[in-house]
C-alpha cells in the first residue's frame, strides 16, 4: 500500500504557492484594501466612542420603535445597553457592532447582486453552490491563516474572514427568493410591458424581499458569531476580552464578555428581524 | 381589417425547434415529438382572423393549447413559425418577428392581459395594482393614481383602493385584475380563464359585467375558457382546440348546430344549448307540417290548425273550429303581458329560452314569421329536441373525451 502514500498529492503546497504568489505579486492590492478598510472602521468606531453613550442608546431604541412599534422591545434594548455600559464593555461593544455592520454591508453589497445573477443564470448557481458550501463548512480557522498572511494583523483579516463566512447567506437566500417568485407575477410584469430592469425592481425584488431580508438577518448573526474568532487575529471588539479571559483562565471576565455578546446578538436579531415575521426563529 | 390575424402559427417549447417542425410537417403526433426531441408542441398550424370589437373565445380541455396560443398574441410564448399580426394604428405588427422595443410598445399600448389566478402584486395596494401597467408605461404617480381610481370606480371597488389584494375576495381580486387591464386603454384584451378560479355565482356575475362593459367599450377580446357554456354565453366567435390544433372556428350557434368533429359534439352535448340556439334552427318548417284539407296541424291532437295562402301568408289559426286571435311578440316585449288566448307570432331569430318561456306562458305553439311570411312553428317536440341535443345535422360515433 506504499504507493498510495508515496506520492502525496500537493493540495496543501499548491494552496501555499498560490498564497505566496499573491503575497509576492499582489501585495500592494491587499495592502491598499487593508489600509483603507482599517482606516474606515477605526474612524467609524472613533466617532461612536466620541459620542456620549446615551446617543447611540437612544438611536437604537428609536430604530427599534420605528421598525416594530413594540414597547417591551424598546425597554429591553435600553436595559441591555445600560448593562453593557455598566459592565465596562461599551467601547468593545461599539467595535463589535461596527465590525458586524461593516461585514454585513459588504456581504449584502456583493451577495445580493450575486444572488440575483445566479437566479437568472442557472449555470452560475451550479458553479457557485459547491463554493458556497465550501466557504461555510471549511473550519474558519483555516482561512484565517491566508487572510492573516495577506492582510496582516488587525481588524481587516477578521473582517475578511467574517465576510467569507457570512456572504453565503445573502447569496443563497436572494437566489432562493428570486427564483421562487411566482411565474404568474413575472408574466404579468412582462405582459404589461416591463423592461428587464423594471421587472427586476418592480416585481422580482419586492416579491423576493422577505427572503432577502431573512438572508440579511442571517448574515448579521453569522457575522456576530465570528467576533471571537476574528479576535484571534487581532480584531478589536467583544471577542478580545473573551480570548484574554481564556488565556488567563479569568472566569468573571469571560462570563461578562460572553453575556455582552449574547445581548448584542439579541438586540440585532430582534431589531432586524422582518416585521410581521415574529413567529419564526 | 382584422385586429388580430394569426397565420399558420406554431408554438413549440423546447430546444430542438427545427427538428420538431420537421416532424410536425411529417404528421408526427405530439407524443412522438415529445419522446424524440423532448419538445412540447403548444400550438400547431393555427390560423384565425379576429375582427375588431369581437369576443373570440378559445375553448378546449387543459393541454389543448388554448393558453399557449393566447400567450403567443402578446409574445409571452415564442412563435416558432408563422405570422401573428396585431393591429397598431394603421399597420399590422408581426409579433413573431418584432424587436423587444416594439414588443414592449405593443404590450403596454395595444394588448393587455387578465390572468386566471389574478396575478396581482401582493405587496402593492389595490390602487397601485391597478396602476401597475401605467407605471410600466412610465406615467407619473399622480396621473396614474387618478386614472387607476377612475378604473376602480368602473368596477365598483373605489373604497378598497388602499387595501392589499389578500384582503379581498376572489371575485374582487379579479375585478382589480380587470381594472388593471382596462386602465391601459388598449384595444385588445387577452383573458386567460379569468373566471375559472371563482365560485359559480360570482363567475356568472362577472361574465354579465364583462358583457356589459364590452357593450360600452367595444374592445377586441380573446378569451380562453374550458367551459363551453361560458364560451357560448360571451363569445361572438368560438375557436375549439384539441391537441394543439384549432378544429373549428365558428359562431356559437354554428358550433352547437354543426359540430365539426365528434370531440366538439361531445362538448356540445354537455352544454345547455337553449341560450345559444335560435328558433329558426330548430323549428319545424311549414313544408314538413302534416295537414289536411282544413289546414296544417300544429299539435299532435290536431286541434290547432293553420291556414296559409299561396304566398305562405297567414290567413287564420283555429282551435276546434273556433278562430284564435293572433299576437305579435317582438324581442323586447314583456312575456307576462302576452294573452293566453291568442297564438303568438315571433321573428325567426328568437332565442330558444325565450321561445320556451312564451310556450310556458301561453300554452300554445309559436309561429315563426318574417315579413308576414310564415316559416315554421315551434312546439314541445322542438323544445325536447333542443334539450336532448338531437338537433345535430351530423352524426358521429360518440367519442370518449
Amino acid at each position: 500500500m506504499n504507493w498510495i502514500t508515496e506520492h502525496k498529492i500537493p493540495i496543501g503546497s499548491v494552496m501555499e504557492d498560490i498564497v505566496d504568489w499573491l503575497t509576492d505579486n499582489a501585495d500592494f492590492i491587499f495592502d491598499a484594501i487593508s489600509v483603507s478598510l482599517e482606516f474606515l472602521i477605526l474612524n467609524i468606531v472613533g466617532f461612536f466612542v466620541w459620542l456620549p453613550p446615551f446617543v447611540p442608546m437612544i438611536a437604537t431604541a428609536a430604530l427599534a420603535w420605528f421598525l416594530h412599534r413594540s414597547i417591551p422591545l424598546v425597554v429591553f434594548v435600553v436595559c441591555a445597553l445600560l448593562l453593557i455600559l455598566n459592565l465596562g464593555y461599551w467601547q468593545e461593544m461599539l467595535e463589535t457592532f461596527v465590525l458586524v455592520i461593516t461585514a454585513t454591508t459588504i456581504s449584502i453589497a456583493f451577495g445580493v447582486p450575486i444572488g440575483i445573477t445566479a437566479a437568472h443564470k442557472p449555470w452560475l448557481y451550479t458553479i457557485l453552490r459547491p463554493i458556497l458550501d465550501l466557504m461555510q463548512t471549511i473550519p474558519t480557522f483555516v482561512y484565517l491563516i491566508p487572510t492573516l498572511v495577506l492582510f496582516g494583523l488587525g481588524v481587516v483579516p477578521g473582517l475578511v474572514s467574517t465576510i467569507i463566512f457570512a456572504i453565503a447567506a445573502p447569496i443563497r437566500l436572494t437566489y432562493l427568493g428570486i427564483s421562487k417568485v411566482p411565474s404568474e407575477l413575472i408574466e404579468a410584469g412582462r405582459a404589461f410591458g416591463a423592461t428587464p430592469f423594471k421587472l427586476l425592481y418592480k416585481v422580482e425584488l419586492p416579491a423576493a424581499m422577505p427572503s432577502i431580508m431573512a438572508g440579511i438577518t442571517q448574515c448579521i448573526m453569522l457575522s456576530l458569531s465570528m467576533v471571537v474568532i476574528s479576535a484571534l487575529v487581532g480584531a478589536d471588539g467583544l471577542g478580545k476580552p473573551v480570548v484574554r479571559a481564556l488565556n488567563t483562565v479569568n472566569i468573571s471576565q469571560g462570563f461578562e464578555a460572553g453575556l455582552a455578546i449574547v445581548l448584542v446578538a439579541i438586540i440585532l436579531d430582534r431589531i432586524f428581524k422582518a416585521p410581521g415575521a415574529k413567529g419564526e426563529g | 381589417m382584422s385586429a388580430i390575424s394569426i397565420q399558420n402559427v406554431d408554438v413549440i417549447f423546447g430546444k430542438n425547434t427545427a427538428k420538431t417542425l420537421a416532424m410536425l410537417d411529417d404528421g408526427k403526433s405530439r407524443h412522438q415529438i415529445l419522446g424524440d426531441t423532448g419538445d412540447t408542441v403548444g400550438v400547431h398550424n393555427a390560423s384565425l382572423e379576429i375582427n375588431a370589437g369581437e369576443i373570440c373565445v378559445l375553448m378546449g380541455l387543459s393541454g389543448s393549447g388554448k393558453s399557449s396560443l393566447l400567450r403567443a398574441i402578446n409574445g409571452l410564448n415564442p412563435i416558432s413559425r408563422g405570422k401573428l399580426l396585431v393591429q397598431d394604428g394603421d399597420e399590422m405588427v408581426d409579433i413573431a418577428r418584432c424587436d423587444s422595443t416594439t414588443l414592449r410598445h405593443m404590450r403596454s399600448n395595444r394588448v393587455s392581459m387578465v390572468f386566471q389566478n389574478f396575478a396581482l402584486m401582493p405587496w402593492l395596494n389595490v390602487l397601485d395594482n391597478v396602476a401597475f401597467g401605467l407605471d410600466m408605461q412610465g406615467m407619473n404617480k399622480t396621473d396614474r393614481h387618478q386614472k387607476a381610481m377612475h378604473q376602480l370606480q368602473l368596477v365598483g371597488l373605489e373604497q378598497w383602493a388602499d387595501k392589499l389584494p389578500n384582503q379581498l375576495s376572489g371575485g374582487m381580486q379579479q375585478r382589480v385584475g380587470l381594472a388593471r387591464a382596462f386602465a391601459m386603454d388598449t384595444d385588445i384584451l387577452l383573458m386567460d380563464e379569468p373566471f375559472s378560479a371563482l365560485d359559480p355565482l360570482i363567475r356568472t356575475q362577472l361574465q354579465d359585467e364583462l358583457i356589459e362593459l364590452q357593450q360600452n367599450m367595444q374592445k377586441t377580446i380573446v378569451f380562453v375558457s374550458h367551459d363551453l357554456d361560458e364560451a357560448l354565453k360571451i363569445g361572438s366567435k368560438i375557436g375549439i382546440m384539441e391537441s394543439a390544433q384549432i378544429i373549428q372556428y365558428d359562431t356559437p350557434e354554428n358550433i352547437v348546430l354543426n359540430p365539426a368533429t365528434a370531440y366538439v359534439q361531445d362538448f356540445v352535448a354537455h352544454t345547455n344549448p337553449l341560450n345559444v340556439l335560435k328558433g329558426h334552427a330548430l323549428m319545424t318548417p311549414v313544408s314538413q307540417l302534416p295537414g289536411d284539407e282544413f289546414g296544417l296541424h300544429l299539435d299532435l291532437k290536431q286541434a290547432i290548425r293553420l291556414q296559409l295562402d299561396q304566398g305562405q301568408q297567414l290567413i287564420k289559426v283555429t282551435r276546434n273550429t273556433t278562430e284564435l286571435a293572433m299576437q305579435y311578440c317582438s324581442p323586447e316585449q314583456d312575456i307576462a303581458l302576452l294573452s293566453r288566448k291568442a297564438i303568438t307570432i315571433t321573428p325567426p331569430d328568437i332565442g330558444m329560452r325565450r321561445a320556451i318561456e312564451i310556450k310556458h306562458h301561453t300554452g300554445l305553439p309559436l309561429i315563426l314569421a318574417e315579413q308576414e311570411k310564415v316559416l315554421g312553428i315551434l312546439n314541445d317536440d322542438n323544445f325536447y329536441h333542443a334539450l336532448l341535443g338531437k338537433h345535430f345535422n351530423t352524426n358521429f360515433e360518440s367519442a370518449a373525451i
